[in-house]
């Protein structure tokens, strides 16, 4: 089995539909010839010709537009938005069309398209390129809101998101695109939609997050441990449909829980999971929900960035209070 | 200084508003094919008609707010007389004509329009785009199709209509520059019915004419008379043709009138004259077909009284049909959000079920 990035996941997941489904194709700016700006899509204009892997004019919205045509007649298209600061003109074809087209036609007319963006902070980038804007999605019905955290699950999810009926927005947290490598089979398995993956069982609390700080929560979870706190970490994953059992599971478990996302605090997804566990797990809560998130400014350059992204100490010192309510 | 690139926006028009064949040079075969002349004059017909009740319909409180696409009945049936099925077609939201040609039930339009998604799963072809609200996104989308269609090596072509207003949009521009960049199989159809709403056309643009910005696009690009159906369907022909033998997309400018309010919640007395709009009837597309087919001896007045109590039958019926069509139920709004319900929803739906006291 190769050892391979999570970058190299998304390549690898590309490859893979683009040989097994005819209809898959890829389109953005410089995703053909350049291989994309962090190479996502590197090699597989050489592999698959222009006529699938497509240079397209420098427009944002016209991307978005194309893909719900292309989607529409029968075409499986991979879009891709060169950074996710530069999704915002995408959204009306997103939210007005391919959302709903679906149900606007009671089913005569579907939209199987992907819309994949690097995703969020932490790599010293320009304005408008480390954003974390997912939970402009996750209020759009109709939709599927997928992060993906490591090259397994960058490979499986990206998988699943090209096969699936409906429209999927598929965020890659490029912090991490080339942090670590780990064995992936390139043997076409998807990971499922729509759940939670329990990276790290634990009693004591429960570390929900997504993206780049299921690596932070993660190493967090390592230094609860060395002071005897058992930290269970879920990695979201799908934000929407939410798979809001798996983490009632864990809190009945724990009776904790601490929240983790970049995003900015206000309106971030965190407080939809709080809000959930509010409603069906007040009783089972021993300490205050805690969330730890990005603060309602918009992003920092980046000399200021890593003041503003969550990390380790910050979860742990959340978890700790968790610890101390009860 | 030397001159790098030169343009010129040409304007056709064979019958002039007096129904009298006025263009120069030949005169097109369509224009002596009077049996198809007068089965699309037909459908012109009861387009009119159809719309007359429908607005009726809305003012006595059996039918939402309604977009009338009174006076812009040759252009739209033009366009559907001069696509095949196969063809996609992408319409923006007054597109009957062209609809009820392609198969659309005109009770279907009545549904979509009263508040019901199922008008949108119409009995067109199955491939057409339903109507889009959002201004001249609907270009891009026939865009998107028509580079499906290239992909596929399929001799097949999308046609978009979109407004006067919908061209200052930049999806309208973003849809003719890869239109003109990947050579793609598309049409566009400006219906400029001189208004956007209560913004007249001169306020748009500082272009001399709409066709023109196919220019910057490096697409061919015609100004038509909209309410000549000679006219628009020669264009059309011409630009169809085009598109499905890889030679690329056409805009076309159809110049028309919207004889109506913008829709059955506007009232456009008070942005034009009552001068302008009786100017504007002398234009209008339906009398300029008679007088030519009645010239021509296809026509009388006789076929023309039993006509109009056909289609007022015809429209009533469909009418009719509309009224007894029976609700949905309210779980219809979950199930066709995702192709598998997700758990979530499931949950909501059946939170949502319980409220109407679990009957529907």
């Amino acid at each position: 089995m190769p050892q391979i990035t999570l970058i190299e996941g998304i390549t690898m997941a590309l490859a893979h539909e683009m040989a097994r489904d005819p209809s898959v194709v890829v389109l953005g700016e410089d995703v053909g010839i350049n291989g994309g700006v962090f190479r996502a899509t590197v090699g597989l204009q050489q592999k698959f010709g222009a006529e699938r892997v497509i240079d397209t004019p420098l427009d944002e919205t016209m991307i978005a537009g194309l893909t719900v045509g292309l989607a529409v007649q029968g075409m499986r298209p991979v879009a891709e938005a060169q950074f996710e600061g530069f999704m915002y003109p995408m959204i009306d074809h997103i939210a007005s069309h391919a959302a709903r087209m679906r149900t606007r036609t009671r089913g005569r007319l579907t939209c199987p398209a992907v819309f994949r963006a690097p995703w969020g902070g932490g790599i010293h980038a320009p304005e408008h390129h480390s954003e974390a804007i997912e939970a402009l999605f996750t209020n759009i019905a109709g939709l599927r809101v997928v992060l993906a955290s490591s090259p397994g699950r960058a490979y499986g999810l990206l998988l699943a998101a090209i096969r699936d009926p409906d429209p999927v927005i598929f965020f890659e947290p490029k912090r991490i695109y080339r942090q670590y490598k780990e064995e992936v089979a390139d043997d076409g398995e998807a990971l499922p939609l729509d759940v939670c993956f329990v990276l790290r069982e634990g009693s004591d609390v429960t570390l929900v997050t997504w993206g780049a700080q299921v690596k932070e929560t993660l190493d967090a979870a390592d230094a609860l441990a060395a002071e005897g706190i058992t930290a269970e970490v879920i990695d979201v994953a799908t934000l929407k449909p939410l798979d809001f059992d798996t983490i009632h599971e864990s809190v009945k478990k724990t009776h904790r829980c601490v929240i983790v996302h970049e995003a900015p605090y206000t309106g971030g997804f965190g407080g939809e999971i709080g809000a959930r566990l509010a409603e069906h797990a007040l009783y089972d809560l021993h300490a205050p929900v805690e969330r730890v998130a990005g603060y309602d400014v918009p992003m920092p350059l980046y000399k200021l960035e890593m003041s503003y992204l969550p990390n380790t100490a910050r979860i742990v010192a959340a978890a700790k209070r968790t610890i101390a309510a009860s | 200084m030397s001159i790098v690139a030169s343009f010129e926006i040409e304007f056709l028009q064979y019958l002039d508003p007096s129904g009298t064949l006025a263009g120069e040079g030949e005169t097109p075969a369509f224009a002596r094919d009077v049996r198809e002349l007068v089965e699309l004059y037909k459908l012109m017909s009861f387009v009119r008609v159809f719309d007359g009740k429908a607005i009726a319909l809305q003012r006595t409180g059996k039918l939402g707010t309604y977009a009338s696409c009174l006076g812009m009945e040759a252009t739209h049936v033009a366009i559907g007389s001069a696509l095949s099925v196969d063809d996609v077609f992408v319409p923006f939201y007054r597109d009957y004509g062209t609809q009820f040609y392609r198969g659309v039930k005109p009770r279907e339009v009545l549904l979509y329009w009263g508040g019901d998604e199922r008008g949108n799963n119409f009995s067109g072809p199955a491939h057409d785009f339903a109507w889009s609200v959002p201004i001249a996104t609907q270009c891009l989308h026939a865009a998107g199709s028509a580079l499906a269609f290239k992909i596929r090596k399929e001799p097949r072509v999308a046609l978009a209509t979109v407004g006067d207003g919908g061209t200052s949009k930049g999806d309208f521009y973003a849809a003719i520059n890869a239109a003109g960049a990947m050579t793609l199989p598309l049409v566009i159809v400006i219906v400029n019915n001189q208004y956007a709403i209560s913004t007249p056309r001169r306020m748009q643009t500082g272009a001399q004419t709409l066709a023109q910005k196919g220019i910057a696009a490096g697409i061919e690009s015609i100004q038509v008379d909209g309410n000549d159906l000679i006219a628009m369907r020669v264009a059309l022909d011409h630009a169809v043709k085009r598109a499905r033998h890889g030679h690329g997309a056409t805009l076309i400018e159809a110049l028309t009138y919207r004889l109506s309010d913008h829709t059955t919640a506007d009232d456009a007395r008070r942005y034009r004259s009552e001068d302008e709009v009786a100017q504007a009837w002398k234009n209008e597309p339906l009398k300029r077909m008679r007088t030519y087919l009645t010239g021509m001896n296809a026509w009388s007045a006789m076929e023309e009284k039993d006509l109009l109590a056909d289609c007022s039958a015809r429209a009533d019926a469909e009418v009719n049909a509309y009224l007894e069509t029976k609700a949905q139920p309210l779980t219809a709004m979950f199930d066709y959000t995702y192709a598998e319900l997700p758990l979530d929803l499931e949950r909501q739906r059946a939170a949502a079920l319980a409220l109407a006291g679990g009957t529907k």
